[in-house]
């Protein structure tokens, strides 16, 4: 076990800044996931930390020692890849075993540690078979079982659940989860999957164009976006942005007044998450002109415009609202978040 | 009545689908067949007239007796010999050239691959006139090893793109995962790679041999006591006997099919690749 | 996206083949073009001068671009049809391409001599007229007296060998068109005809290209299939370059016809270049 310290990482490739100084600190145990869109840097900072890219400059400790410059079988770390890269020419068993015979383990070591990791994941009735045999699922089990089997002071994940079925990804989440909580291992995952990095993470580092946009617990991150990209990106329905003019110090919001941070004057954007609103009589609330209405069984999705811009609530499912109605809303008042038009920043993050 | 018209209208254009495919399989199997039964036919059958397809007269003797003909054993380990060197030297030599290009991006990597493709737009074999003269102060002119350089040329471009899109089809991702469980490179390439490689390795071997087996110019112009079978079938041409060229040309398809056959799973794969 | 450290890695990979295409291909070429158009070690246009004076000369040139004419289309059509028909097939296919592949392991020499089975005196093309009563004697069809005989005789077993290769080359490049684009026409009212030129030939264009490069290249080499079926009786380019080498000694003229048949080569390849003009954007 160790922790892991990414100090100012930069990575250029050509012109082009793949990534902006990143600095980050996993703690013993920790899981964290990297969070962001395809081509944040997130997969890049996750080859850098594994050694299978060069950083351009900055520093990587793992347990305290510098790894800039070791090869990666060097850094003490396991990895499962996206594609899986369970070797096709070994029946799983070898699969598993790969990274103990590198490290000339004993036979009674390897045969142990195969079997609790084949165990852990229930794959002990395909030891003998051909990956070729298995199915997506069952290969991904495999190529986790092969990372842990080596007891790993650090594990890598690489969307290592984007290429299952959406069933399946719920399925192996949750496994994953109960399995590196008895683990125990310091783990970095990368993933461009909110709900994944929700579920599983003890924090998220959400990641855009390169840099860190904020990092948390799931639910800070969730709730208190420090940035109008972090909303937009966490949560589905995700964040709804509302321009809104403010005077004196507050904005209208239905029937009442609502005082927002003090640092603007013209303009400024309401966050307001989907489920953060409750029905109310439309000459008191803030007026939705419904334009669809999906009922989605658990919740009822509405899509129309407050005051001519577009937004995504959601309401309980017994609620009878039309397409073409307008109705009225009743907002949570402490959940709001107020951003800068100009910057995108949020105002009344609580870290500001 | 009309309801059958379709199907009927349907199998017709199967017909005329198979027959074109005979047709084509028959164009190309009844030369070969032939050829054949010129070879076991010996002399009195190379002047029966007019000939009869049926396999009548024909024995293993003449063949046997032309491959007894001085010359023709020795021109026929030649010709193994020089393969053997081109298979060798362009796997050895093409294969890594190949990895690194499916592998790395490196400056002159676009340079280095036109160079291996300009190699295609020219007649190669021509390239063993001014050898002939080198070779000569070299020591190599008149030996298999000559030989199966200048047909190394003809290979190795083949060699490399082939290879590259070999190492292409084995996933970067199995490399490094190796890496990271604790290989070096060279123990991954060797762990990994060159197992997963070797059906891929073995056709583009096989590919070097029937390039060199075949080859007749450049042979014929490198050699002169050592020729290979070609360069010997191509200089006693004139004066041999019909039944002698005959059973001479069924000697030099045999391996080339069968080795053809060997490898019939790869060839589509392979030259969807080395077209791109 | 390589370790930086490591950037000689591919140089050491493409040192032995960087090495050896100089050695035995860029310096031989040199040599060849110095050879042609020097004399005694000076510069001069003698043997240039020689070549185009020599009698065989026209002739050569002349069989060499006929050849490659006749030849080379006929290849293309079969190798189409080839293509189109096995993919309707579902059961034998790998048996059928593996028939059709077979010349593709056969020397120039030995579809040479194939053939001469076929053609000569008393063999069985003459067999076959003469039981049909349409000959009364052995026609003679490889001699000097037939050009034109030996001319097609000799692009029919350069047909019969060479098809192969440009089948296999199309075969796979028809591999990689998706079956939904045609069945995609084919709903939208395309007959089978339009599916092939609207659809399937724009979408191998990329193998089509290499398929007439390679097969051209090859064409304007053609030398043993002449030499098994007429001897010396057709002359061709690499024929003439062969028997200025080998029994008139003179290297320098040799070298001169080498130089010629690799700047026709090259303009073929440039023409083909231009001319089957491969977009990236418009494949999928």
């Amino acid at each position: 076990m160790a922790n892991i310290v990414i100090d100012k990482i930069k990575k250029t490739f050509g012109s082009f800044e793949a990534l902006k100084e990143i600095s980050l600190e996993v703690g013993d145990g920790e899981f964290v996931s990297l969070l962001g869109p395809s081509g944040c840097g997130k997969t890049t900072l996750l080859r850098i930390i594994a050694g299978l890219e060069t950083e351009t400059s900055g520093q990587i400790l793992i347990g305290g020692t510098p790894v800039n410059g070791l090869a990666p079988k060097d850094r003490g770390l396991a990895m499962v890849f996206q594609n899986y890269a369970v070797f096709p020419h070994m029946t799983v068993f070898e699969n598993v075993a790969f990274g103990l015979r590198m490290k000339k383990a004993d036979q009674n070591r390897v045969k142990s540690q195969v079997d609790k990791a084949a165990a852990l994941l229930h794959i002990e009735p395909y030891l003998d078979r051909y990956p070729n045999k298995l199915s997506g699922g069952q290969r991904q089990r495999v190529a986790v079982a092969r990372a842990l089997a080596v007891e790993p002071k650090v594990l890598l994940m690489d969307e290592p659940l984007s290429n299952l079925d959406a069933l399946l990804r719920l399925e192996m989440r949750t496994e994953l989860k109960a399995v590196l909580q008895a683990s125990g291992t310091t783990t970095i995952y990368v993933t461009h999957d909110q709900t994944e990095a929700m579920g599983l993470s003890d924090r998220i580092a959400v990641m855009y164009d390169g840099r860190i946009e904020q990092i948390g617990a799931p639910v800070d991150i969730y709730s208190h976006p420090a940035s109008r990209f972090v909303g937009g990106f966490m949560g589905s329905p995700p964040m709804n942005f509302i321009r809104l003019p403010v005077t004196n110090g507050t904005v209208k919001l239905g029937n009442m007044n609502h005082a927002v941070p003090a640092s603007v004057e013209r303009e400024i954007v309401l966050g307001l998450r989907g489920e953060n609103v409750s029905l109310a009589p439309l000459a008191e609330g803030l007026r939705l002109d419904v334009r669809v209405a999906e009922p989605m069984g658990s919740h009822l999705l509405l899509t129309g415009t407050i005051a001519n811009q577009p937004v995504r609530v959601i309401l309980p499912p017994g609620e009878s609202v039309k397409a073409g109605e307008a109705i009225g809303l009743k907002l949570a008042a402490d959940r709001l978040t107020w951003l800068s038009p100009e910057t995108g920043l949020a105002l009344n993050h609580p870290s500001r | 009545m009309t309801a059958a018209q379709p199907s009927n209208f349907g199998s017709a254009r199967k017909m005329l689908l198979w027959s074109g495919i005979a047709a084509l399989c028959a164009w190309v199997l009844v030369p070969i067949y032939l050829v054949a039964l010129g070879a076991f036919g010996g002399r009195s059958g190379v002047y029966q007239w007019p000939k009869s397809i049926l396999p009548t007269g024909i024995s293993l003797e003449p063949f046997l007796l032309f491959l007894r003909t001085e010359g023709v054993a020795g021109a026929f380990l030649n010709s193994l010999g020089a393969a053997a060197v081109t298979v060798v030297l362009s796997v050895l030599i093409g294969a890594p050239a190949g990895y690194a290009l499916a592998r790395y991006d490196f400056r002159g990597k676009d340079s280095f691959r036109l160079l291996v493709l300009l190699t295609r737009a020219f007649p190669l074999a021509i390239l063993a006139l001014p050898l002939t003269v080198s070779f000569i102060r070299i020591g190599l002119y008149d030996t298999v090893i000559g030989v199966g350089l200048v047909h190394t040329i003809l290979a190795l471009p083949f060699a490399a793109l082939v290879t590259q899109g070999i190492f292409m089809g084995v996933p970067r991702e199995l490399e490094e995962a190796a890496w990271v469980f604790g290989c070096s490179r060279p123990q991954a390439f060797f762990r990994i790679v060159a197992p997963l490689a070797l059906p891929g390795l073995a056709a583009t071997a096989v590919f070097a041999f029937v390039i060199s087996w075949n080859e007749v110019f450049a042979a014929s112009v490198l050699t002169v006591r050592n020729r290979t079978l070609t360069a010997y079938l191509l200089t006693v041409l004139s004066e041999s006997p019909l039944h002698y060229r005959f059973a001479g040309g069924l000697l030099l398809i045999l391996p080339s099919v069968i080795f053809i056959f060997a490898v019939r799973r790869y060839l589509f794969a392979i030259w969807g690749i080395s077209s791109k | 996206m390589q370790n930086i450290k490591k950037t000689w890695i591919p140089y050491l990979l493409i040192a032995p083949s960087v090495i050896f295409l100089a050695l035995l291909f860029l310096l031989p070429l040199i040599q060849t073009i110095w050879l042609a158009v020097s004399e005694g070690g000076a510069p001069s246009l003698a043997n240039l001068r020689t070549m185009a004076g020599d009698l065989n000369f026209r002739l050569a040139i002349r069989n060499t671009f006929l050849l490659a004419l006749a030849v080379v289309p006929v290849q293309i059509v079969i190798a189409l049809a080839m293509g189109s028909m096995v993919a309707k097939v579902d059961g034998g296919r790998e048996t059928i391409l593996w028939v059709w592949t077979i010349p593709l392991g056969i020397s120039d020499l030995a579809a040479g001599l194939l053939w001469l089975s076929i053609l000569q005196n008393s063999g069985y093309l003459n067999s076959l007229l003469f039981s049909f009563g349409l000959i009364e004697r052995q026609a003679n069809w490889l001699s000097y007296q037939t050009p034109i005989a030996l001319f097609f005789a000799i692009a029919v077993a350069e047909i019969w060998r060479g098809t192969a290769i440009v089948m296999v080359i199309i075969v796979a490049g028809l591999n990689q068109v998706p079956k939904e684009f045609r069945e995609a026409a084919e709903v939208f009212g395309a007959g089978p005809w339009t599916r092939f030129f609207r659809i399937t030939l724009p979408l191998i264009k990329p193998a089509l290209q290499s398929a007439l490069i390679l097969r051209t290249v090859l064409a304007f080499e053609v030398f043993a299939v002449v030499y098994a079926l007429g001897g010396t009786n057709m002359p061709v380019l690499v024929g003439e370059a062969y028997t200025w080498q080998n029994q008139n000694q003179n290297y320098g003229v040799a070298a001169a016809y080498a130089v010629l048949i690799m700047v026709i080569s090259l303009a073929a390849t440039l023409v083909y270049l231009k001319a089957v003009r491969v977009d990236p954007e418009r494949l999928p």
